[in-house]
């Protein structure tokens, strides 16, 4: 009963999409404001009959429905009950739902901003974002319906992949989804502006909130798909520049971009045409990456089924939204006021530099990931591209990004002094210099990419300091007035300087990887194996049962200098219901840094095989992440930019009119 | 500066950092990029010794050798050619006689690999795409379950 309300409501909200994407634009040939409105109740009745539809799958998961196709194939009655209702989205069919949610959420809110978004302008992007849901939500019916039935039920279910049954699931793909979904409203925004051919202030300051609110998203998604991949799949890397990384790392890239052009346009009133670009731009990654992960043309980590209709229907959406995207703009775009002048030395100029390094940065990466599919089909020759080619392409360009960061953060508007601005900075250069330099000293040498990396972190973190210290008129008041400045300084100022200094944690993290070591061994009970300042001694292996796998545990009991620290377990388990083995990296945190165990297989001679990493510093690759991503929040609750957030951001949303 | 300077110096600016990005990459391209042969291809093509590749294939039966210190002998075959591959290091946990498999690094003479990563996926039904793609070039290919890859997951081992 719930799974045939589900389906109806799925349907019903591809014929409200419809709606909402034809009826403002058929009111805006007959120029007919009352017409357009009709937007918002199909917006609102989209989102809740979705929400029905995606409430009446976790339905089914939660009471083990083993008469939905989806179910049986994803699910066991014996699987722990968080992962029934994580594994609602762990599949292609329910998370292509959860993605489709996503997309009718952030229309809902649209609809129900009414005092931050002129009408006119409302309508529109809620006719373009009608237009994506519409072909996301055929794309599941046709093509992914999760609410498919089996007749006669089996009594069990197939399970879900044991590497997805883990709580970075369940938290991984509804923060990258809404990151990805997100970058749909500066979409839809940006065409509507180029349909209204009117682009202005007010434009960027309504759509500046939703590019930060998915760039906040995207960022801790990314951050926790890369620390899930870490632990889960027990390589000890957290970045393989696997192309489904890529795909979500070059919509993350533009958005960055998109986000530093419209504060230019907001302030300066320049960068227009530019920022539309962008906007289109950095959605159509998002779809390109929705298409290479979908579609399963890449053979990479996180490829599912692979199913023909699929990637042509994906291909098809992604052909129409982007082809027309860039075609409105090429049609629309000279159509639109030229933006205002600005001396190249200058907050503009630094912004348009970032611009140009992020975009070119994003299009290595671009090339990396896609030239092996053009080259096989082009002419059959299979090759691979991998972390060689991004280090010798994506590094080069980041570097100098990165060496911005501070001169543009501290730089001032329209015409700026680059020597007094230098100056400024002088503290941060000196920290950078002086970290790099003990770091050699400590740890005596290193690579030099790595110290270079270290000296950038430090650099980036001091820079952000001093961006404070002078906003808050240090040096040249008292320090009570200053610390009292300070604190008064506009969010989006304390959020900027911290999202920078997030990116310098990242860096040094990063960096720090450089002194991580690897250690390759066969262990018998009692042998000792050293892993940076630490040893490990295996205690015991044995056996163990959980009710849906059963495991071999490998126990080490961790020392430093002789004293008892704990304890670390990895394992080797076996999935009952399918039979498939995995490993489990056995993780302790000491600080900043990780010791991590991935266990081999036992040895003819009796030992066990296995690897053991010393990773300093590991979680700053993470922490870094997050930091940023706070930082992008903090500038979300700025006063500014609240008064543009929807009004019913909250959610409860009742059926409008 | 006039808006007609500003702009050229915007678009040389930009034609500058493109024209660098374009030249790493294609440096890159050189360098950086390993070409994928089956046991035949690699055969056919006389592939030098010394280069840098990756080699896919069935693990053959009865062909696993475990030494002592994780050293591992083993022949990828595509049914027609097989070759030798040596490799130390933790094996994947679907790494199986019969199984598709997918292995990097450099060929020391014909016939014999060096292989310094070894890739299988994350699936029993699983062969990974290039393993696939030249078993059926050669017409060895079996429908039914085989290409049947549910859901994710590559597994790896790496020295």
């Amino acid at each position: 009963m719930f799974v045939e309300a589900g389906h109806y409501a799925l349907t019903l909200a591809l014929g409200l999409s419809l709606v909402q994407f034809l009826m403002p634009l058929w009111a805006a040939t007959v120029r007919d404001e009352a017409l357009a409105a009709i937007a918002v109740p199909a917006a609102l009745g989209a989102f809740a009959c979705v929400t029905l539809a995606f409430a009446a799958l976790t339905h089914a998961y939660a009471t083990s429905d083993f008469s939905l196709v989806n179910v049986v194939e994803n699910s066991h009655s014996l699987k722990p009950f968080i992962y029934k209702l994580t594994g609602v989205w762990g599949n292609h069919e329910g998370s292509m739902l959860l993605w489709v949610l996503i997309l009718t959420l952030f229309g809902a809110m649209v609809a129900l901003s009414r005092r931050a978004v002129p009408s006119r302008l409302r309508h529109l992007t809620l006719a373009v974002q009608g237009a994506v849901a519409f072909a996301f939500l055929a794309f599941v019916e046709f093509t992914s319906n999760p609410f498919l039935r089996l007749n006669p039920a089996p009594f069990e279910g197939q399970d879900l992949n044991p590497i997805l049954q883990d709580l970075g699931l369940a938290i991984h793909p509804p923060l990258l989804y809404i990151g990805y979904v997100g970058f749909s409203i500066s979409f839809a925004f940006a065409l509507a502006a180029l349909i209204e051919g009117r682009i202005d202030a007010v434009w960027a300051r309504a759509v500046r909130p939703w590019t930060l609110t998915a760039w906040v998203f995207l960022t801790l998604g990314i951050a926790m798909g890369s620390y899930w991949a870490y632990y889960e799949l027990g390589w000890g890397g957290w970045w393989f520049w696997d192309p489904v990384e890529n795909a979500s790392l070059m919509p993350w890239l533009a958005g960055t971009a998109l986000l530093h052009s419209t504060i230019v346009m907001e302030k300066r009133d320049a960068l227009k045409v530019w920022t539309i670009l962008l906007a289109i731009l950095t959605f159509s990654l998002s779809l390109l990456g929705t298409f290479l992960v979908r579609s399963g043309v890449l053979t990479s980590v996180h490829s599912f089924a692979t199913d023909p209709t699929r990637g042509a229907f994906i291909l098809a959406i992604l052909v129409v939204f982007i082809g027309g995207g860039f075609a409105l703009f090429a049609w629309r775009a000279p159509l639109l006021r030229q933006g205002g002048l600005f001396a190249p030395i200058s907050r503009e100029g630094a912004l348009v530099a970032n611009n140009l390094l992020l975009v070119t940065a994003c299009a290595t990466v671009f090339i990396g990931t896609l030239y092996p599919l053009a080259l096989e089909a082009l002419t059959g020759a299979k090759i691979s591209v991998g972390e060689p080619f991004f280090n010798a392409t994506f590094l080069p360009i980041a570097m100098p990004l990165l060496a911005l960061i501070p001169i543009g953060q501290t730089i001032a508007w329209k015409r700026g002094d680059l020597l007094g601005t230098v100056q400024r900075l002088w503290a941060a250069y000196a920290a950078g210099l002086a970290g790099a330099l003990i770091v050699f000293a400590l740890v005596r040498g290193g690579p030099v990419l790595a110290l270079l990396g270290i000296g950038l972190g430090v650099y980036l973190l001091a820079g952000s300091a001093v961006d404070i210290f002078h906003r808050a008129g240090g040096g040249r008041v008292a320090p009570g007035v200053m610390l009292r400045r300070a604190a008064g300084l506009p969010r989006s100022a304390w959020g900027t300087a911290i999202a920078h200094a997030g990116v310098g944690i990242t860096v040094l993290g990063i960096a720090a990887q450089a002194w991580s070591t690897e250690t390759l061994a066969v262990v018998n009970r009692g042998d000792l194996v050293n892993a940076g300042a630490y040893t490990l001694r295996l205690d015991a292996i044995f056996p163990r049962t959980a009710h849906n796998y059963r495991e071999d545990v490998a126990r080490f009991t961790v020392l430093r200098d002789g004293r008892i620290i704990g304890t670390l377990e990895g394992s080797k388990r076996i999935y009952v219901t399918r039979g498939m083995p995995t490993t489990e990296a056995g993780i302790m945190t000491l600080g900043p840094s990780q010791l991590y165990v991935s266990l081999g297989e036992p040895q003819p001679s009796g030992g066990m095989g296995v690897r053991i990493y010393w990773k300093p510093y590991v979680i700053f690759v993470w922490l870094g992440s997050v930091i940023m991503a706070l930082g992008g929040l903090l500038s979300l609750t700025d006063r500014r930019l609240r008064v543009a957030a929807p009004v019913a951001a909250r959610g409860r949303l009742v059926p409008a009119e | 500066m006039t808006r007609k300077q500003r702009r050229l110096t915007l678009i040389a600016a930009a034609l500058a950092v493109l024209g660098v990005a374009l030249g790493l990459v294609l440096f890159a391209m050189r360098d950086n990029i390993v070409f994928f042969y089956s046991p035949t291809d690699l055969e056919a093509k006389a592939v030098t010794p010394g280069t840098r590749l990756r080699l896919g294939g069935l693990v053959a039966e009865g062909s696993v050798e475990k030494g002592e210190g994780q050293n591992v002998t083993f022949a990828v075959t595509d049914t027609n050619r097989s070759i030798t591959v040596r490799y130390t290091g933790l094996l994947p946990d679907l790494f199986r006689e019969g199984q598709g498999v997918v292995t990097e690094g450099v060929l020391e003479s014909a016939g014999l690999f060096r292989a310094d990563s070894v890739l299988a996926k994350h699936d029993e039904n699983y062969m990974p795409r290039e393993v696939a793609d030249s078993l059926k070039a050669q017409g060895l290919w079996q429908h039914g379950g085989k290409t049947d890859a549910q859901d994710g997951g590559a597994t790896a081992a790496s020295e």
